[in-house]
């Protein structure tokens, strides 16, 4: 199972894979653009800013995915201690720590017109703020340096760690909302989606979920190179000739 | 890695006795939480005091949170110092070199957090889970704090995140309990309970592959 997905994942990471994941991205990105601006209807209600539901929504899943990733990843360097996991754990954190801001970004640059604050203290934004801090807080364990296979530990640990935290933090916060006062929000989503609104949605997230794999497989090809460069640099390729002294 | 008593070696919790015993003649001795964070606490409260002027309703009624603010504080304050006196004279790498579980080597240094910062307040539930949490946290990620002193904001811009659940719960508990609404309370401290019960047993888990050097 393991080895299966690894080598998968070597494939996917291979120029070629690259290359047809990035082509697929793009068209995958146009058809949702399409779909999203000319095929679905402006809503009925919020007119066409409701529009940027259709970015918005697969941008929060997409910080989701990334941090389950950061803790399979996690999981997988403690029991292998192989830096391939810890590779994995600490592109996929970037790239979801990207997507959340995306997400928090566009819920205020939506909720200003149609709840009329930018920001609220609604349970589902303050967990995504919460989700934020916390793997800002990891990346800035990742840039201790001094030492990689402790840096990658440590890692981790925070890694998974953050991600068993946020479940609990979403529980306090949505007890803290509906004993504080009552829920003020608007609930999005009336409850029958018209078909094409579902359609240019999960053709949304289907195209980001492409968008995610690509920068995964760029993000760790820099991080392979990375850890070369820093291995050649520890013991150059160039055997000296004459033995130095140390 | 878990705790399995062989013979000859002794078991976990006395080793955990031994450490927190330990722990508690370095306090005795060095006073650090009755020298230093209990006047760092109240520093702090009269400082959120000033902050929000003489009115005494708006103290009132802000009081839970800026209670939970400087234990909240205290707390990063004193995890780091939980480490420090260990790696002073290398008195850490004796502690893990000795055939003593790691796990409990965890237990022991969030038993001596709760004291080093729950002596002050009054000790009440909910203080005294929510120490726990905080204590949970700040014990499994003070080395991390320890060693990455040249960063000093790396910790608690870990922490603090982490343990929104017991700064939220810990202020709501303290609020009921103090207005009498005991039944509505208990459901705080239950997530203040399950908070601690999923950190302590996280900490057990990943605490060695920390102090793996």
């Amino acid at each position: 199972m393991a080895a299966a997905a690894e080598r998968a994942l070597g494939k996917a990471t291979s120029r070629n894979g690259e290359r047809i994941l990035g082509s697929l991205a793009a068209v995958a990105l146009g058809a949702s653009l399409v779909l999203s601006l000319v095929v679905a209807p402006p809503d009925a209600v919020q007119g066409e800013v409701q529009r940027l539901m259709y970015i918005h929504v697969p941008a929060a899943w997409l910080a989701y995915l990334s941090f389950a990733v950061v803790f399979v990843g996690s999981i997988g360097y403690l029991r292998t201690r192989k830096t391939r996991w810890d590779r994995i754990a600490g592109a996929s954190a970037e790239i979801g720590v990207m997507f959340t801001a995306l997400a928090i970004v566009l819920g205020a640059l939506w909720g200003k017109p149609v709840w009329g604050t930018w920001w609220t203290w609604d349970p589902r934004l303050t967990t995504t703020a919460v989700l934020l801090l916390i793997y800002l807080g990891y990346l800035s364990i990742r840039r201790i340096s001094d030492n990689p296979s402790r840096r990658a530990r440590w890692c981790a640990v925070v890694g998974i760690v953050g991600f068993v935290d946020v479940p609990i933090v979403h529980l306090s916060v949505v007890w803290w909302r509906s004993l504080h006062q009552g829920p003020t929000v608007l609930r999005l989503g009336s409850p029958e989606i018209e078909g094409t609104m579902l359609l240019a949605l999960l053709a949304g997230v289907a195209a980001f979920t492409l968008v995610y794999a690509y920068l995964m497989t760029l993000r760790l090809r820099v991080g392979r190179l990375e850890d070369r460069a820093a291995r050649e640099a520890l013991s150059p390729i160039v055997e000296p000739a004459v033995e130095v002294e140390v | 890695m878990s705790a399995v008593a062989s013979p000859g070696r002794p078991g976990s919790f006395r080793q955990a006795a031994a450490i927190l015993a330990k722990d508690l003649r370095i306090e005795v001795r060095g006073r650090h939480a009755a020298g230093t964070l209990l006047p760092f606490a109240a520093t702090l409260l009269i400082a959120f005091g000033f902050a929000f002027g003489p009115g005494r309703e708006v103290l009132e009624r802000t009081a839970p949170g800026l209670l939970w603010m400087a234990v909240l504080f205290s707390a990063v304050m004193a995890s780091r110092r939980a480490y420090q006196t260990e790696t002073e004279d290398g008195a850490l790498e004796g502690l893990l070199l000795a055939p003593i579980d790691k796990a409990a080597v965890f237990l022991m240094v969030v038993a001596l957090f709760d004291l080093s910062i729950g002596s002050p307040l009054p000790l009440v539930a909910a203080f005294a889970l929510g120490v726990v949490g905080l204590a949970a946290v700040g014990s499994l990620f003070g080395v991390v704090a320890e060693s990455a002193r040249t960063r000093e904001a790396v910790f608690p811009m870990l922490v603090l995140p982490l343990v929104t659940p017991v700064l939220i719960a810990g202020v709501r508990a303290t609020d009921l309990a103090a207005a009498g609404r005991t039944s509505e309370a208990a459901q705080w401290l239950g997530l203040l309970l399950a908070f601690d019960v999923v950190f302590l047993s996280i900490g057990v888990l990943v605490f060695g592959y920390l102090m793996e050097d």
